[in-house]
């Protein structure tokens, strides 16, 4: 959930906005009772409307990403979390690691219902991501990658913007369930990360169910 | 599976990098007030309107137009608050002192003046259940305001002895936010139980 009051600044325009709402509510009552209803309902209803209207995620900006690390060497972001410890995924890192000196750095976003998220009840979700981090890490580790790990926002593209200011990657798997059974990609996650991020971005589908 | 050592020190805490701990943490503890002013206002709206009490009961009089000036008083120091937060992360150090003082002194303004209407307005708490919302209402937002006074006087003390700079100055943005807050109670309360 965005917490659309952020700052000080945030809270200041929220009082004008009260005192505009309260004055015009207050001058239309005192002319005429009715006349003060149906500004309150009017204006009551114009808040609500542009309340429902801003909850709309804004238009992505593609950003550039800080590169890290010394020269020569790639950094390589792997974003996964149910799917993190799949063969394709391990096989997609393994490759892209194989070419010269790579740094990986895997981040498994801890998902939350959003009950919980709303009672900050983290704990659980953070210890489940932090299990599949380090099954995948020795996962990974047993095929000869060295990464490192770490546990991240239960928004994905947060997770990625949260790497992305610490670690500044040249490459970003994305590891996702098929489409249809995949709630990253019905929620856009691969394609907004796209059109967001400024560095090539490989999605890899990991079907859990085909195992043989 | 790595092994964690919980016994040296508790875990790390998770920081999202969305919103300030302190500054979530005041809005968390203001959505908690607005519960505490919700359930005055659901007394208010039960005396007023469900039980048919009139407002106020005759013969008492509300002395609305003190109370209209004792509100532009309160919306200007909230411009003035923001003038302070703004000319602190501006590197202004005059302004933001400047700004602290003036808002100090027009909330000082407000509750003084609050109080001199407390006692000439011919009216208790006992007097009957108007009054006791009346005063349950105003005395409940003039609580908060003094809190309020209390955070600006720390933060001005604070200006004065040199401490804030451009980076860092949550300690005049959370008590900024809790006074822009206690502003808008302020016309809430002004206009559902003086004007309307």
């Amino acid at each position: 959930m965005t917490n659309p009051l952020r700052s000080e600044g945030d809270a200041f325009r929220f009082l004008l906005g009260t005192v505009v709402y309260f004055a015009l509510i207050a001058i239309a009552g005192v002319i005429n009772a009715w006349a003060g209803l149906v500004v309150f309902i009017v204006l009551s209803v114009a808040v609500v409307w542009w309340w429902w209207r801003s909850r709309e995620p804004p238009a992505p900006v593609q950003a550039s990403v800080v590169r890290g690390g010394p020269e020569g060497e790639r950094r390589i972001l792997v974003v996964a979390n149910e799917t993190v410890g799949g063969e394709p995924l391990l096989q997609q890192v393994k490759q892209l690691a194989s070419q010269g000196t790579t740094r990986v750095l895997v981040v498994s976003p801890a998902l939350n219902t959003r009950l919980r998220a709303l009672a900050s009840d983290e704990d659980p979700a953070r210890a489940q991501a932090q299990e599949r981090l380090d099954r995948s890490l020795a996962e990974l580790e047993r095929n000869g990658v060295q990464a490192s790990g770490e546990v991240g926002d239960g928004d994905p593209l947060q997770a990625i913007e949260d790497a992305l200011r610490t670690f500044g990657a040249d490459e970003i798997v994305i590891s996702t369930h098929p489409e249809g059974r995949s709630n990253w990609l019905e929620r856009g996650v691969v394609s907004s990360a796209r059109e967001r991020y400024a560095v090539p971005i490989h999605h890899v589908v990991v079907d859990l169910g085909d195992r043989s | 599976m790595a092994a964690v050592d919980h016994a040296a020190h508790p875990p790390v805490a998770n920081q999202s990098s969305r919103v300030d701990a302190r500054t979530l943490g005041m809005f968390l503890f203001i959505a908690s007030e607005i519960m505490l002013f919700g359930s005055f206002f659901t007394i208010y709206f039960f005396v007023r309107v469900s039980a048919g009490t009139p407002w106020p009961t005759p013969p008492n009089q509300l002395p609305v137009f003190v109370a209209g000036m004792n509100t532009i008083i309160l919306v200007t120091s909230s411009f003035t608050m923001h003038w302070a937060l703004q000319s602190i992360k501006r590197g202004n150090r005059s302004g933001l002192k400047a700004g602290l003082v003036l808002t100090f002194l027009l909330g000082t303004t407000f509750l003084l003046t609050q109080l001199l209407e407390y006692s000439r307005i011919g009216f208790t708490p006992h007097t009957d259940a108007f009054g006791s919302v009346f005063f349950g209402l105003t005395g409940l937002h003039g609580a908060h305001v003094f809190v309020g006074l209390t955070l600006l006087a720390a933060a001005t003390i604070r200006a004065f002895r040199g401490h804030y700079t451009e980076e860092s100055h949550h300690g005049v943005e959370i008590p900024g936010i809790y006074w822009h807050f206690v502003d808008v109670m302020w016309i809430v309360v002004y206009t559902t139980v003086y004007i309307l």
